[in-house]
C-alpha cells in the first residue's frame, strides 16, 4: 500500500478556490441578511399577529427545523419549476438558505423580543408611539443585542450548511472543490484543503464577531 | 420514459426510512461512546488531553458535515481501503456525533457543582469512582434534553449520505424523482417522513427542558 498525496494541482487552482471562498461568503451573507428580515417579520407575527398568522409561522418554523436542508433545497430546486417557476441553481440555493435560516432566526429573535421587559413597551405606548413604532424603536435593538451571540453562531452554521448547495451545482466553495477534483483526480487533497478553508473561515468569523461584541455592546446593561 | 408515481414508488421511499434509522442509530451509539470519551478528555486533569479534545471538537464543529463525509469517503479510497458509502457515512457521522455529544456532555459535567466533586474526593473516591458514582449521574440529568435535541440534528445529517450515494431516505427520493419527475409529491413525502421522525423528538426535548427549568426554579 503506497500513499501519495499530491497537493500541487490543488494549490495551482488557488484562483478558483479564492473565487469559491468569495462565492460562499456572498451566498452566506446574502442569505443571512434576507433571512434576518424574514425572521424579524415572522417573530413579530408570532408574538403580535392574528391567530392564523401565528399558526402559519409555527408550522413554517417547525417544518424547517425538523427536515434536512438537503430535502428543502431539492424541494425548492426541483419542485418550483414543476409549479411553473424556473429558478437557476444559484437562485434556488439562496432561496433555500433564506427559508432555512429564517426559521432558526425566528425562534432566536422571538426569544430576544420576549427578553425585553414589558415596562419598556408600556413606556413606549405611554409616550404615544404606535405598536409598530414601539417594536421598531424600543424593542428591536435591545432584543437584537440580547441574541447577538446566538445570531452570530447561526451565521457560522449557515456558512457551513451552505456547502450542501453544491448538491444542485449552485456556485460555492464546495462546488469549486468538486470541479477541481474531477479535473485533477486529487479528491482527497482538494477536500482536505477546502475543509481547512472552512475551518479557517469559522474561526476567523467567531473571532471577528467576538471583537465586534466587545466593541459595540461593551456598555453596561441594566438587567 | 417517465414512470407513474404509484404505490410501489411510495413504498420504496417509505422502506428507505429503515436505512436512515439504521445510520442514525449506529452514529448515535458510536457517537455516544466517542462523545463520553471526548467529554471526559475535555474535563481531564491532564492539559494535553484537554487540548486534544478541544481541537477535535473545534475541527468537527467548524467544518461542514458534507466535507467530513467527503474526507472519510475519498480519504479511505486514497489509502486504498475502498470504503462503501454506507461504511463511510457511518464512520463520518460517528466522528461528528462524538464531537457534538462530547461538547454537550462536557457542559453537563461542568454544571455539576464543585462541592460535589470536593465531597467525593473528601470521601476518598478515586477519579474513576468519583466520575461514575457522583458526577456522571448528576450530569446525565442535565444532558438529556440537549442530547435528544442533537438526535434530531443527527437524523437530518444522515441525509447528506445521499450525496456520496448511500440509498437512505433522501437518496430514495432522488431516485424516484428521477424516474417519475413528480418533485412536489416525492420530496413532500420525503420531508413528511423526516418530520414524522424528528418532530416528536423535538417536542420531547422541549418538554424535558421546561421540566428541568421548572425544577431549578423551585
Amino acid at each position: 500500500m503506497s500513499i501519495q498525496l499530491r497537493f500541487g494541482p490543488v494549490l495551482d487552482a488557488w484562483r478558483e478556490l479564492a473565487a469559491g471562498i468569495w462565492l460562499t461568503l456572498q451566498l452566506s451573507a446574502g442569505a443571512m441578511v434576507l433571512g434576518l428580515l424574514l425572521a424579524i417579520g415572522c417573530a413579530w407575527l408570532k408574538l403580535y399577529g392574528p391567530r392564523p398568522a401565528r399558526f402559519a409561522v409555527n408550522v413554517y418554523v417547525e417544518v424547517v427545523r425538523n427536515t434536512p436542508f438537503l430535502v428543502q433545497i431539492f424541494f425548492i430546486f426541483f419542485g418550483l419549476p414543476a409549479a411553473g417557476l424556473r429558478l437557476s441553481p444559484d437562485a434556488a440555493a439562496l432561496l433555500a438558505l433564506v427559508v432555512n435560516v429564517g426559521a432558526y432566526a425566528t425562534e432566536i429573535i422571538r426569544a430576544g423580543i420576549e427578553s425585553v421587559s414589558h415596562g419598556q413597551v408600556e413606556a413606549g405606548l405611554a409616550l404615544g408611539l404606535r405598536r409598530l413604532q414601539v417594536f421598531r424603536l424600543v424593542v428591536l435593538k435591545p432584543a437584537l443585542r440580547a441574541v447577538y451571540p446566538a445570531l452570530t453562531s447561526q451565521f457560522i452554521l449557515l456558512m457551513l450548511t451552505s456547502s450542501v448547495v453544491s448538491a444542485i451545482s449552485a456556485n460555492d466553495l464546495t462546488s469549486v472543490a468538486n470541479n477541481v477534483q474531477s479535473r485533477t483526480f486529487t479528491s482527497f487533497e482538494v477536500y482536505i484543503v477546502v475543509t481547512l478553508i472552512y475551518l479557517a473561515l469559522s474561526l476567523a468569523f467567531s473571532a471577528l464577531f467576538a471583537a465586534i461584541d466587545r466593541r459595540v455592546f461593551a456598555y453596561p446593561v441594566a438587567r | 420514459m417517465l414512470r407513474q408515481f404509484g404505490p410501489a414508488e411510495a413504498l420504496f421511499i417509505v422502506a428507505a426510512v429503515q436505512w436512515t434509522l439504521a445510520l442514525s442509530g449506529i452514529a448515535f451509539l458510536g457517537g455516544g461512546i466517542g462523545g463520553l470519551a471526548v467529554a471526559l478528555a475535555r474535563v481531564s486533569p491532564q492539559a494535553g488531553l484537554r487540548r486534544l479534545a478541544t481541537g477535535f471538537i473545534q475541527l468537527f464543529q467548524g467544518t461542514p458535515l458534507l466535507m467530513q463525509l467527503f474526507l472519510v469517503f475519498f480519504g479511505a479510497n486514497a489509502f486504498g481501503l475502498g470504503l462503501n458509502p454506507w461504511l463511510a457515512a457511518a464512520i463520518a457521522l460517528t466522528l461528528n456525533a462524538s464531537a457534538f455529544l462530547g461538547e454537550i456532555w462536557r457542559g453537563a459535567i461542568q454544571s455539576v457543582p464543585t462541592g460535589q466533586w470536593e465531597a467525593g474526593t473528601a470521601l476518598g473516591l478515586h477519579y474513576g469512582r468519583l466520575m461514575r458514582l457522583v458526577v456522571l449521574p448528576q450530569a446525565a440529568r442535565v444532558a438529556v434534553a440537549p442530547t435528544v435535541g442533537f438526535l434530531v440534528q443527527l437524523i437530518k445529517g444522515t441525509s447528506l449520505a445521499a450525496i456520496i450515494g448511500f440509498t437512505e431516505l433522501t437518496r430514495a427520493g432522488q431516485i424516484i424523482n428521477n424516474a417519475t419527475f413528480r418533485p412536489f409529491l416525492v420530496f413532500g413525502l420525503v420531508a413528511t417522513l423526516y418530520f414524522a421522525l424528528c418532530w416528536p423528538l423535538s417536542l420531547l426535548a422541549g418538554r424535558i427542558e421546561r421540566r428541568m427549568a421548572a425544577g431549578r426554579a423551585r
